[in-house]
């Protein structure tokens, strides 16, 4: 049932994988949040991390952005140990990373177009024709070229992660990363979002990780499923894999069960304790 | 960077807050902030030549701070133009020397008024929507895909706007002591009846260039680079939330206003002792 693509190989003749995690643990402070994580992330793959929230998903994403350091292990991107750059070069891998966010984390103070054409204008000395042409292209891509002139606070929700989307995707990354990129969606908006991630992975033979909640859209796009939990690996494999499963935690994820291996109540004291009950027996 | 207080309270279920190892986790957290912030501030001013490599984001930040203030600024010292005139006035007719208010309005803002009133709205107006601007950037992930873009946040944001606050402040003092001469001409001259010869050549031959106005301008600096690092500072450091960024947006006001009352003490010390 284990999908060995995204186990680590020790073969040495196999292909360098664009992400590989190699045991990794980290965490906020002392709490640890992901122990002991290994895994690869091939080129030109779509990649999903699933699980509950808090899991830890998010995590993985800033461990790979070099925004949070492992405790342990190392995180490699194109064979680079991203915890090992100073700052030069943790900027210079980034430049062959895209991020989208949660919420687009579109500069609120610029148009749409000024959005996208940041960070070309922040890392190369094209002129402002060749701008123009790139960003058209990029909107165009995302079906939001004709809404270049709006600002972010005129778009909607699905809208400004298409924005994002192509902000992400300027400066040509090798590897666009995306946050909860269904979250809050329509169902329109939300097909729209799936297409588009799996449509410029193959168009731009670009490499995606996607962290979502949402199990039909993923399914739908990803090659490869992760599913954290408790800061473990608990299943791993290919989409058809994962609902043919019979692990506990991905059942109850994928049949959206309210109780299971993820407990309905928080930890508490007995409800006869909270209510009196036993006193009054 | 949550406060210390805030830090110890989220770790601290586990310990005696009385105890030593508390006191000392407080006290090293704390230390940590003003060691970050030493950080940050040395970088801000080392940003100076990269900063005005792109002086398109430094003017347009002076417009936003500064001449988005002018208003304010300008309407202000005219009001405290009036008050120093009619309270000057007052006490200088019991000695016969109301000739010599235009010196009195004169030296009390260029010296005094002008810079320090300046700074003091300075951080209400300007300081406080830099804070929250930062803020809101952090908590809506902008200067974290700014990062993740590979560009410097303190590089792009907040070093513009540290320069900015630096070029604007000396600006506005000058007017506000600029537009309060003029509010005391009107009371002392046009309402009160001083003689206008007085009234000016009082003026011109008591104001030193370098003592007097040079001395506030260096205030009026010295009060820009506190209150616009202080508010840039909150901002950075405020916990990601609409309670963060109130909070932070508060200190900005409070630790800007005492910062630049404690600091024109110590400058005018220094400078009567020069």
């Amino acid at each position: 049932m284990t999908d060995t693509s995204l186990i680590p190989s020790a073969a040495p003749d196999a292909p360098r994988p664009l992400v590989e995690l190699r045991n990794v643990t980290c965490g906020y402070g002392d709490r640890v949040i992901l122990e002991g994580i290994s895994l690869v992330v091939p080129r030109g793959q779509v990649v999903a991390f699933m699980g509950t929230s808090g899991g830890g998903k998010t995590t993985i994403l800033r461990l790979i952005g070099g925004q949070l350091k492992p405790m342990s292990g190392q995180v490699m991107f194109d064979g680079v140990d991203i915890a090992t750059l100073d700052e030069a070069g943790l900027y210079a891998v980034r430049r062959r990373m895209g991020m989208l966010f949660q919420f687009g984390a579109l500069f609120t103070d610029s148009t749409v177009f000024e959005n996208v054409a940041f960070p070309l204008r922040e890392h190369s000395d094209l002129s402002e024709s060749m701008i123009r042409d790139l960003v058209l292209m990029k909107l165009n891509a995302v079906g939001l070229r004709g809404a270049r002139e709006l600002m972010p606070s005129q778009v909607s929700g699905g809208m400004a992660r298409r924005v994002a989307l192509a902000r992400a995707i300027a400066l040509d990354p090798d590897l666009v990363m995306y946050d909860e990129p269904f979250a809050g969606l329509d169902p329109i908006s939300m097909g729209v979002a799936a297409r588009l991630i799996r449509e410029l992975n193959d168009t731009l033979g670009i490499t995606s990780i996607v962290v979502s909640h949402d199990v039909d859209e993923t399914f739908r796009i990803a090659d490869q499923i992760v599913f954290i939990a408790n800061g473990h690996i608990a299943a791993r494999g290919t989409p058809d894999e994962m609902r043919a499963t019979k692990d506990p935690l991905v059942r109850q994820f994928v049949d959206a069960q309210p109780d299971g291996p993820v407990r309905f109540h928080y930890p508490a004291v007995p409800v006869a304790d909270d209510f009196g009950l036993g006193k009054a027996a | 960077m949550t406060s210390v207080w805030g830090r110890l309270h989220e770790a601290g279920s586990l310990m005696n807050w009385l105890s030593p190892a508390a006191l000392g986790f407080a006290v090293r957290l704390k230390l940590a902030d003003i060691g970050a912030g030493a950080r940050l501030f040395v970088r801000l001013l080392g940003l100076g030549g990269k900063v005005f490599a792109r002086p398109r984001l430094v003017s347009e930040q002076v417009h936003l701070l500064g001449n988005l203030s002018l208003s304010i600024i300008a309407v202000s010292g005219l009001f405290v133009g009036f008050v120093l005139s009619l309270q000057g006035y007052y006490t200088l007719q019991r000695y016969g020397s109301a000739e010599a208010l235009g010196l009195l309005v004169a030296l009390s803002l260029v010296r005094e008024l002008g810079p320090v009133v300046t700074a003091l709205l300075f951080a209400g107006r300007a300081g406080t929507s830099l804070t929250a601007e930062i803020g809101l950037m952090k908590a809506g992930e902008q200067l974290a895909a700014m990062e993740m873009m590979a560009v410097d946040p303190v590089r792009r944001v907040l070093g513009p706007r540290f320069w900015a606050g630096i070029i604007a402040m000396p600006l506005l003092a000058a007017v506000f002591s600029a537009v309060g001469i003029i509010g005391g001409w009107l009371v002392g001259v046009v309402m009160i009846g001083i003689d206008a010869g007085s009234f000016w050549s009082q003026m011109q031959g008591g104001t030193d260039w370098l003592k007097d106005v040079g001395n506030g301008v260096v205030k009026s600096l010295v009060f820009g680079v506190a209150v616009t690092f202080i508010a840039l500072l909150q901002g950075y450091s405020c916990k990601p939330t609409p309670e963060g960024v109130s909070r932070a947006t508060t200190r900005t006001v409070v630790m800007a206003s005492l910062a630049v009352l404690g600091l024109d003490f110590m400058l005018t010390a220094m400078m009567f002792s020069i």
